[in-house]
C-alpha cells in the first residue's frame, strides 16, 4: 500500500540542474500569525531563477498564506504580522525603504478566482502599464499589450475583440487574461494562488501549457491542490503542513522519493 | 355599526377556524396523517369560505351605499332642493346624517328634520339588507366548505390560492393609488391649461399668480403664469444643493468603505445617517438664521451684494441635507464590488487611490449615479429649507446670491388659505406638480438609461 503512485513529470525536471540556479527569493524563519492564530512556523525557503516552484499542502497548511507574503499581500489584513526574513535578489522585502507598491510591481500575482476587472480586453492589459507609467505612446502601449496577450497565449482569441469586457471571456480565457495582466508590468516573479481550481480540463491545461513557457522569462511560484499539476509543470517542490514546511526538493524527488513519511503519506493520498 | 360588525366576522372568524380544525381531526379518525393538508389548513379553509364573503359584503356596502343613498335622498326631496348650489347640497346632506347619527348639524330646521328621519329608515332597511346578505352568503360558505373537508379534500391548495390572491389586490392597491395620484394630476392641470395658455406657462418668464382678483369685485393687477422663474430657482438650487452633496457623499463613502478602520466605521456610518433623520424644518431655520447671515456678511465683507435670503444659503443646507442619502447608497455600493477586483488592482503595484479611482468607482458607478439621482429628485421636491432660506420672490436670475423660489414652494403657497378651486390660481399649482412630476420622472428616466449604457458589469 506503501508504493507511490507514478507521477509524470516535465522532462525538463531532470534536465535543469536545479543547484545551479541562484535563488531568486530566499525566505529565512518566516512567521506569520494572524492575530493569535500561529498560521506560517519558522519557514525557510529558497526559489531559484526561472524555475517553477509549487507549494502544496492539505488546505489550512499555510501555503497560500507564505504566498502572499512574498509580495506583502497579507497587508491589507489589519490583523496579520510577518516576522523574518524574505529576500528577493538578496533585498529584504519587508525593510522599511522598501516601497510596497514598487515590489507588487516585480512580483505580479495571478489569483484563485479569474478576477478581470470589468473594463474591455485591451483596458485590463493597459492597466499596470498605465499606472505605472511604463508608457509614453499609444502605439507603445499597444505593443505592450499585444506582447503580453501574445505571451499570455490569448492574442489568437482576443486580437478581434479587445475592446470587449474581459468579464465576457469564458473562465480561462479570463484567467489568461489576468495572467497577461500581470505579464505586462514585466515582473520578475509571478505568483500563483491555485490558478485552476476554478477551471474545468481543457483550460488548466492551457494555463499548464502557458506556465510551461513563462518560465523561461519568470520566476514562478504556483499553490495547487492537485499534486498531478504540481508534477506537471514544476521544478521543486514544497510540501506544507499545519504552518511548517515539511519537506522541500526537486518534484523528481518530493514525488518519487519522498524522505518525511508526511510528504508521503499526503502524496500517496493517506490525508489531505 | 361598521366596527361592531367587523369584530363579530372577528370572532366568527375565529370560531370557524376551530371548527374547520376539529372537523378535519374527526373526518381523519385521529390518524393526522391520512389527510392532505394539516387541520389548520381546514381551519383557515373554513374562515376563507364563512367569513371571507361576509366580510366582502360588510367593505363593499359601506363604500357605496352613500353614493346610492345620497342621489336616493336628494330626489326624494328634490323640489326643496331646486334652489341649492353644489355646495348646499353637500351641506344638506352632512346635516341630515349629522342628525340622523345624533352629530351637531350645521342647520337644524323641520325640512331637514323631516329629512334625517326619512334617510334613517333608508339606512336602516340598508343595513339590514345588508346583514341579511352577509349571514346568507355567510351560512352558505360554511355549508359548502364544512361538506367539502375531507380526508382527500386539497385544503392546503385552496388556502395558498387564496395568499395569492391577497398579495395580487395589496399590490394592485398600491398601483392604483399611483395612477390615481397621477391621474388626479394630470385632469387637474388639463383644467388650468384650459384657462391658461400651456405656451404662456411653459415659456412666460414671469410668476404673479398673487396678483389676480380674488373676488370679480377687487381690483387686481395681471396674472402672470410663467413657469420659467420656478424652474431655474427649482434648478439653481438642486445644482447647488447637488454641488455640495455629491462630492461630501462619494468621498465620505469612499472613505468609510476604503479607508476608516472599522471601529471608525462602526460609528461613522450611523452618524452620518443621522442626519437624514433631522426634520427638514430644523435644516431650514439653520440655513435662515445661520447660514444665510453667514453668507451675506461674508459677501459683504468681500463687497458682494447678498441679499438675506440667497439661493446659495439654501442650496448649501440642502446640499448637507442629502449628504446622507448619497453617502449611504455610495457606501452600499462600493462595499459590493469583489474584494478580488480590489486584490487584483493591488496585485498589480496599484495604489488604494489608483485602485478607488481607476476599479472600484468604474465599477460602482451605476450605483453611485442612481444615488445622485435620487438625491436630485430629492432636493427638488424639498420644500421648507427654500421657504426659509431662498425666500418665495420669482425671480428670473442664476446668481446664487439673490433670492429665487422653486416649484415646491410655489405649490404650497397656492393651496394653502383660502382659495377658490375652479381659479387658475389654484390649479397652477397641479400645472407645477406635473411639470415637477415630468422634470423628476425623466431626470430618473436618463439615469437609468446612462447607467445601463456605461456599466462595468462584474460578476
Amino acid at each position: 500500500m506503501n508504493s507511490l503512485p507514478t507521477f509524470e513529470t516535465t522532462a525538463a525536471t531532470s534536465a535543469v540542474p536545479t543547484a545551479a540556479l541562484r535563488p531568486k527569493i530566499t525566505g529565512r524563519n518566516v512567521n506569520v500569525y494572524y492575530g493569535e492564530k500561529h498560521a506560517i512556523k519558522d519557514v525557510n525557503v529558497d526559489i531559484p531563477e526561472r524555475s517553477v516552484m509549487a507549494f502544496i499542502g492539505p488546505s489550512g497548511c499555510g501555503k497560500s498564506t507564505f504566498l502572499r507574503c512574498i509580495n506583502r499581500m497579507n497587508d491589507t489584513i489589519s490583523v496579520c504580522r510577518v516576522t523574518g526574513d524574505i529576500r528577493i535578489d538578496e533585498k529584504d522585502i519587508y525593510d522599511r525603504s522598501l516601497d510596497v507598491v514598487q515590489l507588487r510591481a516585480r512580483v505580479g500575482m495571478v489569483f484563485q478566482k479569474p478576477n478581470p476587472f470589468p473594463k474591455s480586453i485591451y483596458e485590463n492589459v493597459a492597466y499596470g502599464p498605465r499606472i505605472h507609467g511604463l508608457v509614453k505612446s499609444k502605439a507603445e502601449l499597444d505593443e505592450i499589450v499585444e506582447t503580453a496577450l501574445k505571451k499570455a497565449s490569448l492574442w489568437n482569441e482576443a486580437k478581434d475583440r479587445l475592446n470587449e469586457s474581459g468579464t465576457g471571456l469564458s473562465g480561462g480565457q479570463q484567467q489568461r487574461l489576468c495572467i497577461a495582466r500581470a505579464i505586462a508590468v514585466s515582473p520578475e516573479v509571478i505568483l500563483m494562488d491555485e490558478p485552476c481550481s476554478a477551471l474545468d480540463p481543457i483550460a488548466t491545461a492551457k494555463i499548464e501549457e502557458l506556465i510551461d513557457e513563462l518560465k523561461q522569462n519568470f520566476t514562478i511560484v504556483i499553490v495547487t491542490h492537485s499534486m498531478q499539476q504540481a508534477a506537471r509543470v514544476s521544478q521543486r517542490t514544497a510540501f506544507f503542513h499545519l504552518g511548517i514546511l515539511v519537506e522541500e526538493g526537486t518534484t523528481d524527488q518530493i514525488f518519487t522519493n519522498p524522505v518525511d513519511t508526511r510528504t508521503r503519506d499526503y502524496i500517496t493520498g493517506r490525508f489531505g | 355599526m361598521f366596527l361592531t360588525l367587523f369584530g363579530l366576522i372577528l370572532a366568527i372568524a375565529v370560531v370557524c377556524f376551530y371548527v374547520g380544525r376539529n372537523r378535519a381531526v374527526a373526518v381523519s379518525g385521529a390518524n393526522f396523517s391520512a389527510l392532505h393538508s394539516l387541520p389548520s389548513y381546514h381551519g383557515w379553509w373554513l374562515i376563507l369560505m364563512a367569513a371571507g364573503p361576509a366580510f366582502a359584503v360588510l367593505v363593499l356596502w359601506s363604500i357605496i351605499s352613500p353614493y346610492v343613498l345620497r342621489p336616493l335622498m336628494l330626489s326624494q326631496f328634490a323640489p326643496q332642493l331646486a334652489e341649492f348650489s353644489a355646495a348646499q347640497l353637500d351641506g344638506f346632506w352632512r346635516d341630515i346624517q349629522a342628525i340622523a347619527g345624533g352629530g351637531t348639524p350645521g342647520v337644524r330646521d323641520a325640512f331637514r328634520e323631516e329629512a334625517a328621519t326619512a334617510y334613517q329608515s333608508v339606512n336602516r332597511m340598508s343595513l339590514t339588507g345588508m346583514i341579511a346578505l352577509m349571514l346568507l352568503l355567510g351560512a352558505g360558505g360554511f355549508y359548502f366548505a364544512w361538506n367539502a373537508i375531507a380526508v382527500h379534500f386539497r385544503a392546503r391548495h385552496k388556502v395558498e390560492a387564496a395568499i395569492n390572491v391577497f398579495l395580487a389586490a395589496s399590490a394592485t392597491v398600491a398601483i392604483l393609488t399611483t395612477v390615481g395620484i397621477v391621474m388626479s394630476l394630470l385632469f387637474e392641470s388639463l383644467r388650468f391649461f384650459s384657462m391658461v395658455n400651456p405656451i404662456d406657462f411653459l415659456f412666460g418668464t414671469t410668476w404673479t399668480p398673487q396678483q389676480m382678483a380674488f373676488r370679480p369685485d377687487q381690483v387686481g393687477g395681471t396674472a402672470a403664469f410663467g413657469f420659467i422663474p420656478l424652474l431655474t430657482g427649482t434648478l439653481l438650487i438642486t445644482f447647488i444643493a447637488m454641488m455640495v452633496a455629491a462630492p461630501l457623499g462619494i468621498l465620505a463613502a469612499i472613505y468609510l468603505s476604503d479607508y476608516a478602520s472599522p471601529q471608525v466605521r462602526a460609528v461613522g456610518k450611523p452618524i452620518l445617517e443621522l442626519l437624514a433623520g433631522i426634520p427638514t424644518v430644523v435644516y431650514g431655520f439653520f440655513a435662515a438664521l445661520t447660514v444665510a447671515p453667514f453668507i451675506r456678511n461674508s459677501g459683504q465683507a468681500m463687497g458682494l451684494d447678498v441679499s438675506s435670503e440667497s439661493a446659495l444659503a439654501a442650496g448649501v443646507v440642502m446640499g448637507i441635507m442629502i449628504v446622507p442619502f448619497v453617502s449611504s447608497l455610495s457606501d452600499d455600493v462600493i462595499n459590493a464590488v469583489p474584494q478580488s477586483l480590489r486584490d487584483g488592482s493591488a496585485g498589480l503595484g496599484a495604489t488604494k487611490s489608483e485602485t478607488i479611482r481607476r476599479v472600484v468607482l468604474p465599477a460602482a458607478l451605476p450605483g453611485i449615479v442612481s444615488a445622485l439621482v435620487l438625491a436630485v429628485s430629492r432636493a427638488m421636491g424639498e420644500t421648507m429649507i427654500v421657504v426659509m432660506a431662498a425666500g418665495m420672490a420669482a425671480n428670473l436670475t442664476i446668481n446664487p446670491l439673490e433670492a429665487v423660489t422653486t416649484i415646491t414652494v410655489q405649490i404650497g403657497t397656492l393651496l394653502t388659505g383660502d382659495q377658490e378651486f375652479d381659479s387658475p390660481k389654484t390649479l397652477a399649482a397641479f400645472g407645477l406638480g406635473l411639470s415637477l412630476f415630468v422634470i423628476t420622472l425623466s431626470l430618473n428616466l436618463v439615469a437609468l438609461r446612462v447607467v445601463n449604457k456605461y456599466r462595468e458589469q462584474y460578476d
